[in-house]
């Protein structure tokens, strides 16, 4: 069982997040990356298939350099091999052309599963995992929080919950699976796990390693285009709802709730 | 690289992060309640044990990890992070116990009392200090006599760091005659007939860190668990001080960086007279100060690091370092309760444990004077 897991590198989530000048894109000078919580899922999960039915476990990540401490956490946790595709040609592209470029390493390696996070927690666009898909022409099993192999390795069971229902799919293999919260506890990386990492492989490649052509790639190319960023409003002050008793109390929370917060 | 060198890289900031989730996950929602109980749970051994956080620093063979120096001072620095010195200091008392059976220890011993330890199985500590004798380590007076192939063991020792729960103390005893040519290193199992404990003893700070007083009553030790030769032990104990004053170093400093942080927080959200305390000059100066304290003690205790970690002796420059470190800590401890104002006395904020917990850190593994002594007669 050879599988395959994608992951990004984000700003950590406690990170305060603050917007460049030019309007479009954050401050990167102070951020602590960290691997995509959503992609721990899928690496946990892999690791866990790869413990009981064997293989191995590729971890592709894409973007700068630093991505590479992203790639090795994952290879410390148990993963087995690691590519980062890194050009300078990437900057600025779209989630689009970052599915477009893993395709293109993914597509001549073996695999039985392929794992992405259901969504970036930094742009939350949750795009690359269905693009992915299609561009390997393999089915999609996205927000999946409970993954079964088949004892064979031919098919996969998955549950996907919604609506406090839960969706139960079979697919055959090889399938891409997006990553939910649930999935799994993720492990941490061991020390000596970290040790035994800076030993495996790691191959970094280029768009012209890929095959593909640096103009389909870059801020130039973009399909979306991000036209501004603005911060989240600033939280408001809290309110105090009077009333001498609890009764009047309640009836003053039902009319705020009612006039002013419009939720009821 | 980014042309000057940095003495944290990639697998560092790997061991950071694992550390800080295991701190997050295992530690931080259960520490409040530790403090007040006096004690973490034993299976916090085994649960470090597992992440390999135990075994930093240590030989594969004996089930460690290799590391350099700067890999053991980062996971240090986010054990710190728990905001519990006792934890710290409890869960790190292999780092003194352990050092002596690597550096004088022969294989049979280092394959019997290691392995256990770093798997989180066994606890070690280390036993030097006293009832009579604290600085004065040459004079210590647990006596061990041989007998055939036992040492018979009488005395006592004070203020051990895991002694409640230690199965196995790293003692010093004297062996020999007078002074420091008459002590050896002996490591006595807690299940040896006529080694008894005391209670956990009462302490200012370090509450979740089950201090303890240790009684030898003729204690049958075997010859085996000599470390080194008859009167080695006091040159052991001088090497692992070393050690032990880079770790305190490094507390100091990471206690002063928490009180600084959390300091900064609560000056731009407190406010008096309808501003916010980061409005008034005073508070914005001393918050100035506190941060280039902590910085400069943290480059300097590094750089002494760096140092002792390429094999180079620095008995000086560490006793410098600790005393610094101490010195800027117990400052910016103080200030920061300032800052806090009442709230600062108050046990659910974390400066008031960072200022109790602060005070142990000049006194123990060699004392503000004894560094002091120390750095006189080297530059003298
Ligand atoms: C919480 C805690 C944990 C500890 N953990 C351990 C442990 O795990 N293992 C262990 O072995 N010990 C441990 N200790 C003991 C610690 O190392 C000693 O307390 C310390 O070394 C000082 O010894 P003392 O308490 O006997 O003080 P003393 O040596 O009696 O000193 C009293 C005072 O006199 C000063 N003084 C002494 N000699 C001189 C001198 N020559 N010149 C000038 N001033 C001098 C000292 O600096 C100090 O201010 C711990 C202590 C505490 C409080």
């Amino acid at each position: 069982m050879n599988i395959i897991v994608c992951l990004k590198q984000v700003p950590d989530t406690e990170t305060q997040i603050k917007i460049g000048s030019d309007r479009q894109s954050i401050v990167t000078d102070d951020i602590k990356w960290v691997m995509n919580p959503y992609d721990e899922y899928g690496v946990e999960e892999a690791l866990r298939l790869k413990e009981k039915h064997g293989g191995e476990v590729t971890v592709v990540g894409l973007g700068p350099k630093r991505v590479t401490e992203s790639i090795r956490t994952a290879l410390a946790m148990g993963a087995d091999k690691g590519i980062l595709i890194s050009d300078g040609a990437l900057d600025g592209s779209d989630s689009l052309a970052h599915a477009k470029a893993i395709a293109a390493a993914i597509k001549d390696l073996q695999y039985d599963l392929i794992f992405t996070g259901q969504r970036g927690v930094d742009d939350d666009l949750g795009i690359v995992g269905a693009t992915l898909a299609e561009a390997l022409n393999i089915p999609q099993l996205s927000l999946i929080v409970k993954v079964e192999v088949a004892e064979d390795g031919k098919s996969v069971k998955v549950q996907r919950p919604i609506e406090g229902e839960t969706l139960v799919i079979t697919s055959t293999l090889p399938a891409l699976i997006t990553a939910q919260k649930g999935l799994n506890e993720p492990r941490y990386a061991s020390l000596p796990g970290i040790m035994k990492a800076k030993k495996k492989p790691l191959a970094e490649k280029s768009l012209a390693d890929l095959g593909l052509n640096s103009a389909d790639f870059g801020a130039g190319a973009r399909k979306m285009k991000i036209l501004e960023l603005t911060p989240p409003p600033a939280r408001e002050a809290g309110k105090i709802v009077p009333g001498e008793t609890p009764q009047e109390k309640a009836a003053q929370l039902a009319k705020l709730l009612h006039d002013e917060a419009k939720v009821l | 690289m980014e042309g000057f060198q940095e003495y944290f890289g990639e697998t560092h900031h790997m061991v950071r992060e694992t550390v800080r989730r295991f701190v997050e996950r295992e530690i931080r929602p259960f520490v409040d309640e530790w403090e007040e109980q006096g004690e973490f749970p034993r299976n916090l051994y085994a649960k470090a044990g597992v992440a390999g956080i135990l075994g930093i620093g240590y030989p594969e063979a004996y089930g460690g990890s290799d590391g350099d120096i700067f890999v053991k001072i980062a996971a240090a620095e986010e054990l710190m992070r728990c905001g519990s010195g006792g934890v710290a200091a409890g869960l790190g008392s292999l780092d003194i116990g352990i050092p002596p059976i690597i550096a004088l220890g022969d294989d049979d011993q280092k394959s019997r009392f290691i392995p256990p330890v770093l798997r989180g199985e066994k606890i070690s500590a280390l036993g030097i200090t006293e009832p009579d004798a604290g600085s004065d380590v040459a004079n210590i007076r647990t006596r061990a006599v041989r007998k055939n192939d036992h040492y018979v063991v009488n005395g006592s020792k004070m203020f051990i760091t895991s002694g409640v729960r230690a199965n196995q103390l790293t003692c010093a005893v004297r062996t020999g005659g007078e002074g420091y040519g008459g002590i050896s290193l002996l490591v006595i199992e807690s299940d040896t007939p006529g080694y008894s404990v005391s209670k956990t003893l009462k302490k200012m700070g370090w509450w979740a860190s089950d201090t303890a007083q240790i009684f030898f009553e003729d204690c049958r030790v075997p010859a085996t668990n000599l470390l080194g030769n008859e009167g080695q032990g006091f040159y052991g104990i001088m090497e692992n001080f070393q050690n032990e004053r880079l770790q305190l170093s490094v507390m100091a400093n990471m206690t002063a960086r928490m009180a600084l942080e959390e300091s900064l927080k609560y000056a731009r959200e407190r406010k008096a007279f309808n501003r916010p305390l980061s409005g008034f000059q005073v508070t914005r100066h001393k918050l100035a100060d506190m941060a280039t304290l902590v910085e400069a003690s943290q480059e300097f205790t590094y750089r002494v690091a760096a140092r002792i970690g390429t094999g180079k002796t620095q008995i000086k420059e560490i006793s410098m370092a600790k005393n610094f470190a101490c010195m800027v800590s117990d400052r910016v401890t103080y200030d920061a309760v300032q800052i806090h104002g009442g709230f600062g006395y108050m046990r659910e904020y974390l400066v008031e444990r960072l200022y109790r917990d602060n005070r142990i850190l000049s006194i123990g593994g060699g004392t503000q004077e004894i560094m002091k002594e120390i750095i006189s007669k080297i530059i003298l």
